[in-house]
């Protein structure tokens, strides 16, 4: 993996992040996702109680968060479970990351729908401004990752920024939300088509065109 | 019950067996890398695919496919062999082709079924993938990139070592099979994850690049590392045991071993004494067998002689040894070398009754001053099988991590007198009740009259539905330790009364753990194999082999008598103890009646009939009455897991294990 992020050192997360503990908002957070499992099935939380925790490292160090070890073994502890089970969950799913990010952790999808409809072009915007796959940029802004379908295909091709999906895309639009998002404004996310909505058909529907006005029967015409 | 037909072949199996089985039940073999009979169902490596009729269109994993009434299963079809043959051949995708460097070459899961059932060529031609080295250890030897993802290894640690470092990280063609943070295993089991592996990339660090395994002469053995008499194989070569594997014993050891008994085998070629030494001028000077006789001869001992028994020893030698003393008019005899003295006059109160196997049925245990985690690592996984399914165990003694909860009562004997009201609930009520004493309980005055009591309070010596059930059980940790019992090899009260004695010889036969301060006017003739404590303290060595190196009849814990086979010879000069006890006893006059293992054996089941037959020797439950006040605290007899006996502390793999899982010391890895 020649774009994998680098991890820091160990003894240095652990010196970091060895005292981690959830604040007191979170723990009681913590504490209802926790309830929602039946006793003894405390570890059902861990994917939860995962973001929580990376969320508040992210607010230590004004970033989008990751998860060091330490924070890892807190939670796991938390939920009497094996370091390794907890590890496990956080190396698995792509939202969980186990190296530091910028502010913005850009991911720019490149699964088939999105490179047909011009992912290359997003990924030409990002490579710009700057961004390289798997790196942080020297200001600590922006963090490019280049991940699998998100599931916006209809929208193709997207970029998830945080929390939030920018969808439609192209050079300019993706150019122009990265500067917008420099400048510390916040572009509307969804869609970036004037006059589009969600993923309704772009320009009016194509098909079940007698629909839009009545509910039309079709089964004659089959 | 369902009844299916597999192949035409109708099979009818018991109900919750899977379709596999049903196959295996009608003689039909299923391949398969990620199923293991003792581990749960994973269902990943998709080899096990059959057809099965009704169902979907397509090829079933068999292993995680409950049988049913009336379902056909195709194990020769087209599309089993076809499915077969596609899912090995996405399995050698990323699998090396470095099976002449490998290890596992020979006797390699996926190396047989590529050949039984794959393509016969590749249609690959991209690039495969690599994985970095894991540390695992310094039992497990690492070659990530060979790893088919079976998830064995995580299973075994989670469900049968209990010790969850091991797991699988990443996923998709990122997953990686490695332990926590990349670090050592901390279990005494880690070894059998290097049989579970069906490919080459857990091997053995010890045994890296050292034989092929059809080099190898297999003997059929008996471990002596501990009480439960783990059935082994002595792989060797020439003149040297090259490793250790388990036998499947379901009784015993089921189908693992420890790591103390796979990688002390290394400790047979180091420290070995392989000629025979006399003490001259205080100092141990190499001599031959006539001198070391003639110098034993010269203490004109008479009748003034005892023999202190190792934990080691084989039952035919400590009955030779016995007769050789009973011959020169003494009875002294003792096998609890350290001072050990708990009441022997009936065996099955210092049996362990339930049986190894029988533990795992009991539904409440206490643990009195007992680690069965270092005591019997595998008496340790058979309760760990008991809280699976249901038990609830107690334990009295210093707070320890056994790899499962326990409700420590706390660390004091007294305990035993006055259980917690909570706790004699939940004893009254069990089915099968159970109580482990341990070496260190053994040790307390009174521990085992109060232990008696509990049996008698809580009746767990009953007839239950399925059969009679006895609770009490003592844990021992040597080998010997039955067969010595089984063979008198005991005083009222204890080595004590051989130091009373003050024999003017003493025999210590693999006598390593004694505290020969105590004999000081005694003329110690040390037999046995290893340069340790009870050669240095010796007057005259003979040199006698080891368990590798002779036939002999052990008998375990639970009374069970197995008999183990010669795989090498000695080295040296050293002989078979019983050949050293029959000429020796020829030099001293009184000459023993057997010329042959064969005749000592027949002499040996004539004095002890029991020890002549194979399984569990039955000892009549007749309790003695003892004191039953005990008080104090509890000590747990081993302090390193790894060095608790001489082959143990000559092996270097023992002590680096010792070194760095239990003492924490960083290991250099020689630069690449």
């Amino acid at each position: 993996m020649a774009d994998a992020a680098h991890i820091p050192d160990e003894a240095e997360t652990r010196a970091r992040w060895g005292g981690f503990a959830f604040t007191a908002e979170n723990l009681a957070k913590a504490q209802t996702y926790i309830a929602r499992y039946p006793e003894g099935r405390q570890r059902s939380a861990v994917m939860p109680l995962l973001d929580l925790a990376q969320r508040q490292v992210g607010a230590d160090t004004q970033t989008q968060g990751w998860l060091p070890v330490p924070v890892i073994e807190y939670v796991a502890a938390m939920l009497d479970m094996p370091f390794i089970r907890a590890y496990e969950v956080a190396s698995f799913y792509t939202m969980y990351n186990l190296a530091p990010v910028g502010r913005f952790h850009v991911q720019v999808c490149g699964t088939t729908p999105c490179l047909l409809r011009g992912s290359d072009n997003v990924m030409a915007a990002c490579a710009n401004k700057g961004l390289v796959k798997g790196k942080t940029t020297p200001d600590g802004l922006f963090t490019l990752t280049e991940v699998e379908c998100m599931g916006n295909c209809a929208n193709a091709p997207m970029v998830q920024i945080n929390d939030d999906n920018f969808e439609d895309l192209d050079y300019d639009s993706t150019t122009r939300i990265l500067e917008a998002l420099a400048a510390g404004e916040s572009p509307k996310p969804g869609t970036q088509i004037p006059g589009r909505h969600t993923s309704e058909p772009e320009g009016g529907p194509t098909t079940l065109k007698a629909m839009v006005d009545a509910n039309h029967d079709y089964r004659g015409e089959w | 019950m369902p009844k299916l037909t597999v192949d035409g072949i109708e099979v009818e199996v018991p109900q919750g067996a899977t379709v596999l089985q049903a196959c295996e039940a009608a003689g039909k073999e299923i391949p398969r890398f990620c199923y293991h009979e003792r581990l749960s169902i994973a269902g990943n490596c998709r080899m096990c695919l059959v057809e099965v009729k009704p169902g979907p269109p397509k090829p079933q994993a068999s292993c995680a496919l409950p049988a049913m009434d009336n379902q056909e299963v195709r194990t020769n079809s087209d599309m089993v062999k076809k499915a077969r043959e596609g899912v090995m051949e996405f399995m050698l995708i990323n699998h090396p082709l470095d099976c002449p460097i490998c290890d596992q070459g020979g006797e390699c899961d996926l190396q047989d079924q590529s050949v039984a059932y794959g393509r016969g060529g590749s249609r690959y031609d991209e690039n495969k993938r690599a994985v970095t080295e894991k540390y695992m250890g310094p039992i497990i030897k690492t070659a990530m990139t060979r790893c088919i993802h079976c998830t064995r290894c995580v299973r075994f640690a989670e469900e049968v070592a209990g010790t969850e470092q091991i797991g699988a990280v990443g996923r998709g063609e990122n997953m990686q099979i490695t332990s926590y943070l990349e670090k050592a295993v901390s279990s005494e089991l880690s070894g059998n994850v290097i049989d579970l592996c069906p490919v080459g990339a857990l091997t053995s660090r010890p045994y890296a690049y050292e034989a092929r395994p059809w080099e190898l002469k297999k003997t059929l053995g008996i471990d002596v590392m501990d009480a439960v008499g783990t059935n082994i194989r002595f792989d060797s070569r020439g003149r040297e045991v090259l490793r250790v594997l388990p036998r499947v014993n379901d009784d015993v050891n089921e189908e693992w071993a420890h790591d103390k008994s796979r990688y002390a085998v290394d400790g047979l070629m180091r420290r070995r004494l392989d000629r025979p030494y006399v003490r001259t001028n205080g100092k141990l000077v190499e001599a031959t067998w006539a001198q070391a006789f003639e110098a034993i001869a010269a203490v004109n001992a008479g009748s003034s002689v005892a023999a202190v028994a190792g934990d080691l020893l084989d039952c035919e030698t400590m009955f030779a040894a016995r007769e050789l003393l009973a011959m020169m008019g003494s009875s002294l005899i003792e096998g609890r070398q350290t001072g050990l003295k708990y009441d022997v006059s009936s065996l099955a109160a210092v049996n362990f009754n339930s049986t190894l196997n029988g533990i795992e049925t009991a539904d409440a245990i206490l643990l009195v001053g007992t680690n069965p985690r270092w005591e019997a690592p595998l008496v340790n996984t058979r309760i760990r099988k008991a809280i699976k399914h249901g038990a609830k165990i107690y334990a009295i003694g210093a707070e320890i991590d056994l790899t499962y909860k326990v409700a420590w009562l706390g660390n004091d004997m007294s305990l035993l007198g006055k259980l917690p009201d909570g706790v004699a609930e939940v004893f009254k009520g069990a089915e099968r009740p159970a109580l482990i004493m341990g070496g260190g309980a053994l040790g307390v005055e009174g521990a085992m009259g109060a232990a008696l009591v509990l049996v008698d309070t809580f009746n767990m010596v009953r007839d239950t539905e399925d059969g009679a059930w006895n609770g009490f059980n003592v844990l021992h940790m040597a080998a010997s330790r039955m067969g010595g019992l089984m063979l008198g090899w005991a005083q009222p009260g204890g080595i004590a009364d051989l130091v009373a004695a003050k024999p003017r010889l003493l025999f210590a036969l693999g006598a390593d753990e004694v505290d020969f301060s105590q004999f000081e006017g005694s003329f110690k003739v040390f037999i046995g194999h290893h340069g340790d404590k009870g050669a240095a303290a010796a007057d005259v060595i003979l040199p006698s082999a080891a368990y590798s190196e002779k036939n002999g009849t052990y008998v375990n814990a639970e009374g069970r008598v197995q008999m183990s086979d010669k795989a090498v010879f000695a080295p040296g000069d050293a002989r078979e103890d019983w050949s050293i006890l029959r000429a020796l006893s020829e030099v001293l006059g009184h000459k023993l009646p057997f010329d042959t293992f064969g005749e000592c054996r027949a002499a040996m089941r004539a004095s002890v009939p029991a020890l002549g037959v194979e399984g569990l020797a039955s000892f009549e439950w007749a309790p003695p009455v003892l004191d039953a006040t005990a008080s104090g605290p509890v000590g747990y007899p081993i302090k390193d897991f790894y060095l608790t006996n001489a082959i143990a502390r000559a092996s270097s793999t023992m002590q680096r294990c010792s070194a760095e899982l239990l003492h924490g010391e960083p290991i250099l890895e020689a630069a690449e």
